[in-house]
């Protein structure tokens, strides 16, 4: 395989307490190859988002990353300042923000808010630019955009606001689109319609995407691989179709348990007992151990690497326990 | 997009498309301020032609005089035209108030945007110097100030600008500081954009309201220091026409000439109403939504 377009290798970001440090990105490693989408999922607080912030360096004020190399197109962006990283973002990795009314400058017509990196990143001149925006409008399905062009983002609805996010995310021709969960705060037919739109896009454009979501069903629809997130680690990653049908970590099973399937008719609906744990003092050896069905006494002792099984990767020692119970009884149809 | 959708969102569009230029008429402090405000700014541009006598003219054979034809609102002391002097009075205190505003506004504002948005030492050496210039008394410090560096305008602006500026600098601030962890700060950020280009492009903005409703009232503010300080003898300089002068030449003859002193008074306070009210009304038609 060539060079992935992005390569995580056990990312730690951390933030200082006042006793001691907490470890919200603690281990995490995955690939993104050319035109791919990756999806990673995991519950609030799992450090997806962190992990996908610190990629384009935009880490809150008060973290830092304390190891593991983030590399672009075969370059660590975490050494060497913020000029190089500055000149990556929007030309080479850009981001797509959760909440649509807060990621558009209320004050400025959207129109403009897409021509800007046109008109100061690539130096398209004043008219190339609008140019752009409105064939960027046009690609992301915004009807009228000539019209549209001089609106405010409050005179537009919540699809519309999202699709000019993903317009402007796509303004300087990026390689890599980087989502934080683009679709929460859009009702579920909207959601739908940027889902499609941007599974169009990475078809159409060859644009890669990072996918971060605690929605399972969302990631099924849009990327061809998932890395699941838990306490701050990557615990497994793989194709979705080998994720879904044979999970190998008790997590991704209990994850995968507790989505309501119409087509797989359950009696009940489990969920995962307990809670995540506090990221300031993880539990020793496996973080999952506490509230694991299959543990066992040596999950307890040392921390667990990723182990790789083929193009798949785990961090549960005994996954084969888990591959079974899922044989056993089914957890997705039709994937 | 299915029909009813669009249907939908043209209705949201033409119900949204109304912003400053379709509402000002609606909202009543805002057409009130601007009424009286715009009265008085056209009085004192029009000055030459709504007066019939120089302010400045002294005529002792007809002093103190009540209400004539002539004179409409009578005579001061020395026989100068009350009206004249009112009209004239606005010309120089209301153009000393607005420049004196505008100096503080921008240093201010760049000041507050800038160490808001950086916080650290920056932020740290501004709040020094705000605490140190709050820590007075706003007449205390101007009064002070002028009378070390000499009264007349010039000199009115400079103190005015080295009290005034703090407080647009923690207004903007303040806003800077909510602001800047608004999503579309990072989302500029994420497009590889320019610490220059967030800061006036997308930060000022949004911030700018509360400076520019803030400077309306304290334009009310300046006008009464400048009052206050002509009143002491410390303003404009006379024979220019003034209505802190206007208020205390006309003192000495309050039992039996009142009106000599009220009548700028009640400019004063016209003047600050005005100012009031158009500050409400920006205040509601720039909110955003």
């Amino acid at each position: 395989m060539s060079t992935p377009l992005l390569r995580v290798t056990d990312l730690q970001v951390e933030f200082p307490l006042a006793h001691g440090v907490l470890r919200a990105v603690d281990g995490a490693s995955f690939d993104v190859q050319e035109g791919e989408a990756l999806g990673i999922v995991g519950e609030s607080g799992s450090g997806k988002t962190m992990a996908l912030r610190a990629i384009v360096g935009l880490l809150p004020r008060a973290a830092r990353i304390a190891g593991g190399t983030v590399e672009i197109d075969g370059v660590d962006v975490t050494r060497g300042g913020g000029a190089k990283l500055r000149e990556l973002r929007g030309r080479t990795v850009s981001m797509v923000f959760q909440e649509p009314m807060t990621a558009l400058n209320p004050v400025m017509r959207v129109g403009d808010q897409i021509a800007e990196a046109p008109l100061v990143r690539l130096g398209a001149g004043r008219r190339g630019a609008r140019d752009r925006a409105l064939e960027l409008m046009r690609l992301v399905g915004i009807a009228d955009p000539s019209r549209r062009y001089e609106a405010y983002p409050h005179e537009l609805s919540g699809g519309m606001r999202q699709r000019v996010v993903i317009a402007i995310a796509l303004s300087a021709d990026p390689k890599l689109i980087l989502c934080d969960e683009p679709t929460t705060a859009l009702d579920v037919t909207i959601q739908d319609q940027i889902l499609k739109l941007l599974a169009a896009l990475q078809a159409d454009l060859g644009v890669s995407i990072v996918f971060v979501s605690h929605d399972l069903a969302v990631i099924a629809q849009t990327c061809q691989r998932i890395a699941v997130m838990y306490a701050g680690q990557v615990v497994e990653t793989g194709t979705v179709a080998e994720v879904f049908r044979e999970p190998r970590h008790p997590y991704t099973l209990a994850l995968l348990r507790s989505v309501p399937d119409f087509d797989l008719v359950r009696n009940h609906l489990s969920s995962i007992p307990g809670s995540p744990p506090d990221l300031a003092s993880p539990p020793q050896g496996c973080r999952f151990h506490p509230r694991c069905s299959f543990v066992r006494p040596d999950c307890t002792q040392a921390p667990i690497p990723l182990i790789a099984l083929g193009s798949r990767e785990t961090r549960c020692l005994h996954h084969e326990d888990c591959a079974a119970a899922a044989r056993a009884e089914p957890v997705v149809t039709g994937v | 997009m299915s029909i009813a959708a669009e249907v939908v969102t043209e209705a949201v569009i033409a119900e949204h498309r109304h912003g400053f230029r379709r509402r000002w008429y609606r909202t009543p402090s805002f057409v009130g301020g601007v009424s009286i405000l715009g009265t008085m700014v056209l009085l004192a541009v029009l000055a030459p032609l709504v007066t019939r006598h120089d302010p400045t003219s002294q005529d002792l054979l007809h002093t103190l005089q009540g209400p004539t034809s002539s004179h409409w609102l009578g005579t001061d002391d020395l026989g100068r035209d009350v009206w004249s002097r009112l009209v004239y009075g606005a010309r120089t205190d209301l153009r000393v108030a607005f420049l004196a505003v505008l100096f503080p506004f921008v240093i201010g504002t760049l000041v507050g945007l800038v160490s808001g948005f950086y916080g650290g030492w920056i932020d740290t050496v501004t709040n020094w110097l705000v605490n140190i210039v709050v820590a007075f008394p706003f007449y205390v410090l101007i009064i002070a100030l002028v009378f070390a560096l000499g009264s007349g305008t010039r000199n009115i602006y400079i103190a005015i600008t080295i009290v005034g500026w703090v407080s647009y600098a923690r207004i903007v601030r303040g806003e800077v500081i909510v602001a800047k962890r608004r999503e579309y700060v990072l989302a500029a950020r994420s497009a590889g954009l320019s610490d220059a280009r967030i800061l006036f492009r997308h930060l000022l903005p949004n911030v700018i309201t509360q400076a520019i409703v803030f400077a309306m009232s304290d334009i009310v503010l300046d006008i009464l220091a400048i009052v206050t300080l002509g009143y002491l003898g410390l303003g404009v300089q006379p024979p220019t026409a003034d209505w802190g002068k206007m208020i205390a030449d006309g003192q000495t003859f309050l039992t039996t000439h009142w009106e000599l002193s009220t009548l700028p008074g009640i400019a004063v306070v016209i003047t600050a109403l005005g100012l009031s009210l158009l500050a409400d009304g920006l205040a509601d038609l720039l909110r955003p939504e």
